[in-house]
């Protein structure tokens, strides 16, 4: 049976982060009766409790819906839902070039956010068909037409046709489904006997299917039993199972043709043998060239992931290697460290790519875990002309021995209100921004331009800039290029000790102010021990703070209680477990509170 | 009784099986705890109320229903005896008496240390001279400090003149082995205002001082209290001074608290150090008899309805003995755990013992190991990781 190819609508829904994206995809779930009423739960998508929870989309999802529409026809929707974060701006553009329109949703009272131009930008960039929704008209403080008049300046976009709806409550959500079908355009070029070309927009790891690969066929087609092949990495493998992913589950077929979204199984061991951006083709009848924007993704940030207790270790590594298999885009390595034992040095995307995983090995995989600073990649030129890329403090050379060295710089966009300007202005300028430009969105929100090192971003930005301005500013950045610049190594030495899980890349100027507050970060939290312990912040053997825990004076049961030796001895056994939470750096106990609290310290306040 | 049960199985074969070598000297002490008091210290929170005159008569019939039940389990008799408190002399003198008169005729007393706790304000003629008929031969006094304003801050109504009177009138009775209670880190307190204290404990030519630090226990007024207490370091240095002051005067510093001129030790309290053998009597008193460490709740009521001791483990393993022998001046000995365990000190507790040498803490020598004064104050810290 042919399809009619003109039915077919690709789209996705792209907005600033709360702004009711993944709302809006459960009720037009419900409206084309994709899922029963009963079975929904709110935000059937985001199906991770961390989703739920953080109100983001962290993995890419899709979904078919069928939609009959006001003209009669039956259309088939396939809705391919964004991750909605920065750190995932590739993923995102993948999933958008797997379409050939957007819904872009804008929140009534809040207006056009940080997110919501980084995602139309990338959205006009692959020409989709852009729909304005204007979301949330059910809040007392809504503002449609304040928002829509926004949208008309700043994007250029009509909004005399945006749909006004509020998704939490359904009011005028059909008008959505109705837009679509009317405005997004059917896949074009799309010939089912050219050679296959389809775009892994996802791919999911499953405990029995093995490997479930996301694609948009672009043209030709794939049943199961073909053999297809990957090519970016040349892997081939032999399909299983086509379908279509449903609300409710996967729907096998016998064919997935040009211009439809669907799913592939071929008994792929791990996600990397299905990378996303890479096209798939078939075997025979190879495609001459793949589809344009494949990219390999490199980890931006690293940062030392061990387990507090040191008996843990072998579950990190099963956990890491299961979050691996569904995480392309997480890496790790296992390294040792003199103060923290055997742990892992994890590279990611970015900061919440960083949080994310963290939070899910603390949360699904009941682990406890210390975590070191978060490092960037540096380029580090040598003398003898060899450049080394360093993320990890650990391996910095010899100070002699470099040249100079190259940090990462992104370009960051702050939106906010006007009133918070001054502050935003003042954190950027102590964060080493380069001031670039500042636009007025409206005549009290503002976008401000930034040149700011990714090495000061990872170090507490986003907490930093959320309590200057109340949570009322939101932020998008991507790297732009590698800057010369002034670095370097400091070392903490605890009794003489370097603890190396404690060394961090700094700029010369910061270098200072950072020691101090580390050093009576340190001092505070360090209980009196038996002896004094000096702390030191060093850059190589010159120390540029020092504090010093005075020895314990007094830790003494006067009196015996009238016989009572059993209070004495369970005061003696919390001791003793007292000493397990610690961690032994040289001769010195530290509690794990210290070392959180170093490294967390934002030193702007 | 579940009491029974665990005395008549402990009297068994237990201390063979238990230690080879080691046969517990079957001279016992008692400890009886009177949990009144006139009024509650707003440190302290040891068990007392204060009670009616009806509750002191039930409670004497409780003691010595308690006593009953010890008697035909104590085989070769009492040599401590001790009232603790709350406030013994509260309780009233007679009877205290009446309470070591049933001592005395059931169990074997000679040449008893008969101690009794008193709080100098409720101390007169009568009080003294039915305690001193009775055999008293040791008394405790609660002075804590003899500056006013650190005795109004703890709480304690009785002035320094009430400590000169109570003492004379113990002595013109014949008792005149004394002890004085000291305490150390209290709101106020200075080295000057502490030297006032102990001049003032010298020039009554007491036998016995001890001298506790301040702690401030959870659930107690002072815990709830911005105080103005020394800090750490100042606490340490009244502790230090304190024992160069008493050492300079004849008192031995014999265990982390207490000091004594020679021969004046304390007999009773040693037995807890030495992990030795008593019975505890009374609410929240804690036993180690029969190889069996038991306390009675801290419950008035149930204690008056005559319920069975809560057992609490065995007692006097190698880590009890370790943790109580370092609380001495002669510390823990090869003789004492040769003849307690038939062996030497294990090595790794000397091996961690060295380490704490260097730094001043301790000494380690062929006899034995013992702690300094540095040692006593963070005899906790030490005795966790000479352990464990």
């Amino acid at each position: 049976m042919a399809k009619k190819k003109e039915n077919i609508r690709n789209f996705s829904i792209i907005a600033h982060i709360d702004h009711g994206k993944s709302t809006l995809a459960d009720r037009l779930l419900e409206l084309t009766d994709s899922v029963a009423k009963r079975d929904m739960s709110a935000q059937i998508l985001d199906d991770m409790d961390l989703e739920r929870e953080r109100g983001i989309t962290i993995k890419a999802h899709a979904v078919k819906l069928d939609y009959k529409a006001a003209d009669g026809e039956i259309y088939e929707l396939n809705l391919i839902d964004t991750p909605g974060h920065v750190d995932f701006n590739y993923e995102v553009s993948r999933s958008l070039a797997a379409c050939e329109g957007a819904i872009l949703i804008i929140d009534a009272s809040q207006g056009i956010e940080a997110q919501t131009l980084a995602n139309t930008y990338l959205a006009l960039d692959h020409d989709l068909e852009l729909v304005p929704v204007i979301n949330k008209i059910d809040l007392p403080a809504a503002e449609p037409d304040r928002v829509a008049a926004e949208v008309e300046e700043i994007i250029g976009l009509d909004c005399t046709e945006a749909p006004r709806v509020s998704a939490k409550t359904g009011e005028n959500v059909e008008a959505v489904l109705e837009k679509i079908v009317r405005d997004i355009p059917a896949p074009s070029d799309c010939d089912d006997n050219a050679p296959l070309k389809a775009l892994i927009f996802d791919s999911v790891y499953d405990n029995y299917k093995g490997v479930i690969v996301y694609v948009r066929v672009m043209q030709g087609t794939l049943k199961a039993g073909e053999t297809m092949k990957m090519m970016a990495t040349g892997a081939e493998f032999n399909v299983v199972e086509v379908g279509y992913m449903r609300a409710t589950g996967l729907e096998k077929c016998d064919q997935l043709s040009a211009g439809e979204v669907g799913y592939i199984t071929a008994s792929i061991k791990t996600v990397r043998d299905a990378k996303v951006g890479d096209t798939v083709t078939k075997l025979e009848n190879q495609a001459s060239s793949p589809l344009p924007g494949y990219r390999k993704v490199n980890p931006m940030v690293f940062c030392g992931v061990y387990p507090a207790d040191g008996a843990d270790y072998e579950a990190l590594r099963d956990a890491l290697e299961k979050l691996q298999l569904n995480d392309a885009s997480l890496s790790y390595e296992p390294e040792t460290s003199g103060a923290l034992g055997f742990g892992f040095r994890c590279g990611f995307l970015g900061l919440l790519h960083l949080e994310i995983i963290q939070e899910r090995l603390e949360r699904e995989y009941n682990l406890d875990l210390v975590t070191t600073v978060p490092s960037v990649v540096y380029k580090i030129h040598l003398t003898d002309g060899e450049i080394v890329e360093i993320d990890n403090p650990t391996n910095y050379p010899d100070q002699a021995k470099i040249d100079y060295c190259e940090e990462p710089i992104t370009n960051a966009h702050i939106y906010a209100p006007s009133d918070y300007v001054g502050t935003i202005m003042d954190l950027c300028q102590d964060r080493r921004g380069v001031f670039k430009d500042m636009k007025y969105i409206t005549t009290d929100r503002v976008d401000i331009h930034y040149e700011l090192p990714l090495n000061e971003i990872i170090y507490d930005f986003f907490d930093a800039l959320k309590s200057r301005t109340r949570g009322y500013a939101s932020f998008d950045y991507e790297i732009f290029e590698y800057r010369r610049s002034s670095m370097q190594k400091v070392d903490v030495l605890l009794n003489g000790d370097v603890i190396d899980a404690l060394s961090f890349i700094i700029h010369t100027e910061k270098a200072m102010s950072r020691a101090r507050k580390i050093a009576e970060k340190l001092k505070e939290h360090i209980p009196r021990q038996m002896f004094e312990i000096p702390i030191q912040v060093a850059i190589g053997s010159k120390v540029i703070a020092r504090e010093t825990v005075k020895a314990m004076r007094k830790d003494v049961l006067a009196k015996c209680y009238g016989g009572d030796i059993t209070r004495k001895k369970k005061l003696l056994e919390k001791q003793k477990e007292g000493k397990k939470r610690m961690r032994q750096f040289g001769t010195v106990e530290v509690p794990q509170e210290a070392f959180m609290a170093v490294l967390k310290l934002d030193d702007t306040q | 009784m579940v009491c029974d049960a665990i005395i008549s199985s402990a009297l068994g074969p237990w201390p063979l099986a238990l230690t080879p070598r080691y046969e517990f000297k079957l001279m016992t002490g008692i400890y009886i705890h009177i949990p009144f008091c006139k009024t509650k210290c707003p440190y302290c929170d040891f068990y007392s109320f204060t009670p009616s005159d009806t509750q002191k008569d039930s409670y004497l019939k409780a003691v010595l229903l308690c006593l009953s039940s010890y008697k035909d389990k104590v085989k070769d008799g009492v040599d401590t005896l001790y009232f603790g408190g709350g406030t013994p002399s509260y309780f009233g003198g007679e009877r205290i008496k009446k309470v070591i008169e049933y001592v005395r005729e059931n169990y074997n007393l000679t040449d008893a240390e008969i101690t009794v706790e008193c709080n100098p304000s409720s101390v007169d003629e009568e009080l003294v001279r039915c305690l001193s008929e009775a055999g008293v031969n040791r008394i405790s006094m609660g002075m804590q400090s003899a500056v006013d304003n650190e005795r109004k801050a703890l709480g304690r109504s009785s002035d320094r003149r009430q400590v000169e009177n109570a003492i004379r009138l113990f002595k013109a009775h014949g008792i005149d082995n004394i002890s004085l209670d000291l305490m150390l880190g209290v709101p106020y307190q200075t080295r000057e205002s502490l030297k006032e204290s102990l001049d003032f404990i010298i020039s009554q030519n007491v036998k016995h001082i001890s001298a506790y630090m301040l702690k401030i226990e959870e659930g107690t007024p002072y815990a709830e209290m911005s105080l103005p207490l020394p800090d750490e370091d100042e606490v340490c240095e009244l502790y230090l001074y304190t024992s160069d002051y008493l050492e300079a005067r004849g008192f031995e510093h014999y265990e982390i608290s207490n000091f004594a001129l020679k021969s004046f030790e304390s007999r009773h309290n040693l037995k807890y150090w030495h992990t030795e053998e008593y019975i505890g009597i009374g609410p929240s008193a804690h036993s180690f008899f029969g190889g069996e460490r038991f306390y009675y709740p801290r419950d008035f009521a149930s204690f008056l309805e005559n319920h069975a001791p809560v057992p609490d483990g065995k007692g006097g393993d190698e880590e009890e003995y370790v943790m109580l022998a370092l609380r001495l001046k002669e510390g823990l000995t090869e003789k004492g755990f040769y003849e307690r365990f038939g062996k030497s000190i294990p090595t790794e507790i000397s091996e961690r013992a060295k380490n704490f040498e260097k730094s001043g803490l301790l000494t380690v020598t062929e006899k034995g190991i013992s702690l300094t004064k540095k040692g006593f104050l963070l005899s906790n810290n030490i005795i966790a990781e000479l352990l464990y």
